[in-house]
């Protein structure tokens, strides 16, 4: 089970608007936090890597329910 | 050792900023990538509408491209009031429909320049290419973009840079102009070969359309809008209803906007608050919002309208459940000729 420092909630929004608001939250935690994302944009599956990839986080796990999503994002820099 | 020179990179993750950026990180420059969400994205409303399941994976490009160049990309929400100025009221007027390319690109680039700043980046670029696009890439456009969003030479075009006069980056020495292109013009040859060159797969096609103001038909829409509701009133939802279902201007004030299939009908229902939706009863039909000061004449030929776009499960009398905020009639719809429909549409 992964510890959350804060959980996003993104539901009935489409990407990149999940994306840009997973940027600005990433900014209120610490190095080393978690942010969680809940999501149902399937989009959010191919840019969420892309974003931490990019940007030089790390996204730890994606869990799909369906049609729903949530990813763990740890802020490494 | 001292501390590598860094720029701004407006991305879109085509092709051309791909290889602009790529360029200079040969160059040994530290590039910040950025991209704009406008609200007039294509892509978005395309996924937005058809229904949820789809073969391709939809993906943002500009993201893509910088998890490939290992770069850093911020996305920047200029999407509200201020770029719809930008959109109602163009200094230097429309293109072919209702895209204000040169403003818009103005109003990016100055937003850019801001970012720039905060960042503590010295310059940035583009993978703008000299002549390639009608509007805002030839040679005075680019100027008169460059002057009105006060770039002072800080704007570098890599691509076309040894057609262009040189830049801060290239008189400080940050970047050697030798090394930069003289790329000009529609043909695309020179970029795949760089392409290749630097090993960059898997680009998006370059067929462009990526931006809603450049379509012909959401253009006619806008243009109703603001000669039937004044530009002035334009507001974000306004422009989401614009670029989705079928349209009909059924009197001045009266205007219908109907969902063609499962996804759109869902997104319109989020719209339903403040406006007419209309439904067939018993068999599955379009969703149709009515916007305005309908009589209940009107009203009856809406649904007249919405059982016609039910398809072949629906009678001409198939009755239509008509609602405004809690309140719900039933309504005997009305015929509606083709001819008549077709005047209507926008
Ligand atoms: S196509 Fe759209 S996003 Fe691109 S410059 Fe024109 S108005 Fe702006």
């Amino acid at each position: 089970m992964i510890q959350a420092a804060r959980t996003l909630d993104t539901y009935g929004l489409l990407c990149p608007v999940p994306i840009m608001k997973t940027a600005s939250a990433i900014r209120e935690i610490a190095v080393g936090e978690v942010l969680e994302v809940l999501a149902d944009d399937p989009q959010i599956l191919e840019d969420m890597p892309a974003w931490c990839a990019s940007n030089g986080h790390a996204l730890l796990d994606t869990i799909e329910d369906g049609e729903e999503y949530k990813l763990f994002v740890k802020k490494v820099k | 050792m001292s501390k590598p020179v860094k720029a701004v990179g407006l991305l879109s993750g085509g092709l051309d900023s791909t290889i602009a950026a790529a360029m200079l990180m040969r160059q040994g420059i530290e590039i910040q990538g950025l991209t704009f969400y406008t609200g007039f994205c294509v892509v978005e409303h395309n996924r937005r509408s058809k229904t949820r399941k789809r073969k391709k994976p939809v993906r943002n490009e500009a993201l893509q491209a910088g998890a490939k160049l290992d770069l850093p990309v911020e996305m920047i929400d200029i999407s509200g009031p201020d770029y719809l100025k930008v959109l109602t009221d163009p200094k230097y007027g429309y293109g072919k429909t209702v895209n204000p390319c040169i403003d818009c690109r103005i109003f990016m680039f100055r937003r850019a320049r801001q970012y720039m700043d905060e960042i503590g980046a010295q310059f940035m670029f583009t993978g703008e290419v000299l002549g390639q696009r009608p509007m805002s890439q030839r040679r005075q456009p680019m100027n008169v973009i460059d002057r009105d969003a006060e770039l002072d030479g800080l704007l570098l075009r890599p691509l076309s840079a040894k057609r262009l006069p040189p830049t801060v980056a290239e008189e400080k020495g940050w970047v050697d102009r030798e090394q930069l292109g003289d790329i000009q013009g529609r043909s695309r040859q020179k970029q795949m070969e760089m392409a290749e060159e630097y090993g960059i797969e898997d680009y998006p096609s370059p067929a462009g359309g990526c931006c809603y103001l450049t379509d012909a038909n959401f253009g006619r829409r806008i243009l109703d809008f603001f000669e039937y509701e004044g530009k002035e009133n334009l507001t974000m939802d306004d422009v989401m209803l614009l670029k989705i279902g079928r349209h009909f201007r059924v009197k001045p004030d009266v205007k219908v906007v109907m969902g063609r299939e499962e996804g759109e009908n869902k997104f319109l229902e989020r719209y339903a608050p403040g406006r007419w939706r209309l439904e067939t009863k018993d068999v599955t039909g379009p969703t149709t919002l009515v916007e305005g000061h309908p009589t209940d004449d009107d009203l009856r030929q809406i649904a007249g309208m919405t059982v016609r776009y039910a398809g072949s499960k629906a009678d001409p009398d198939t009755p239509v459940a008509c609602r405004y905020e809690e309140t719900e009639r039933i309504l005997e719809p009305a015929p509606v000729e083709e001819s008549v429909v077709e005047e209507w549409r926008i």
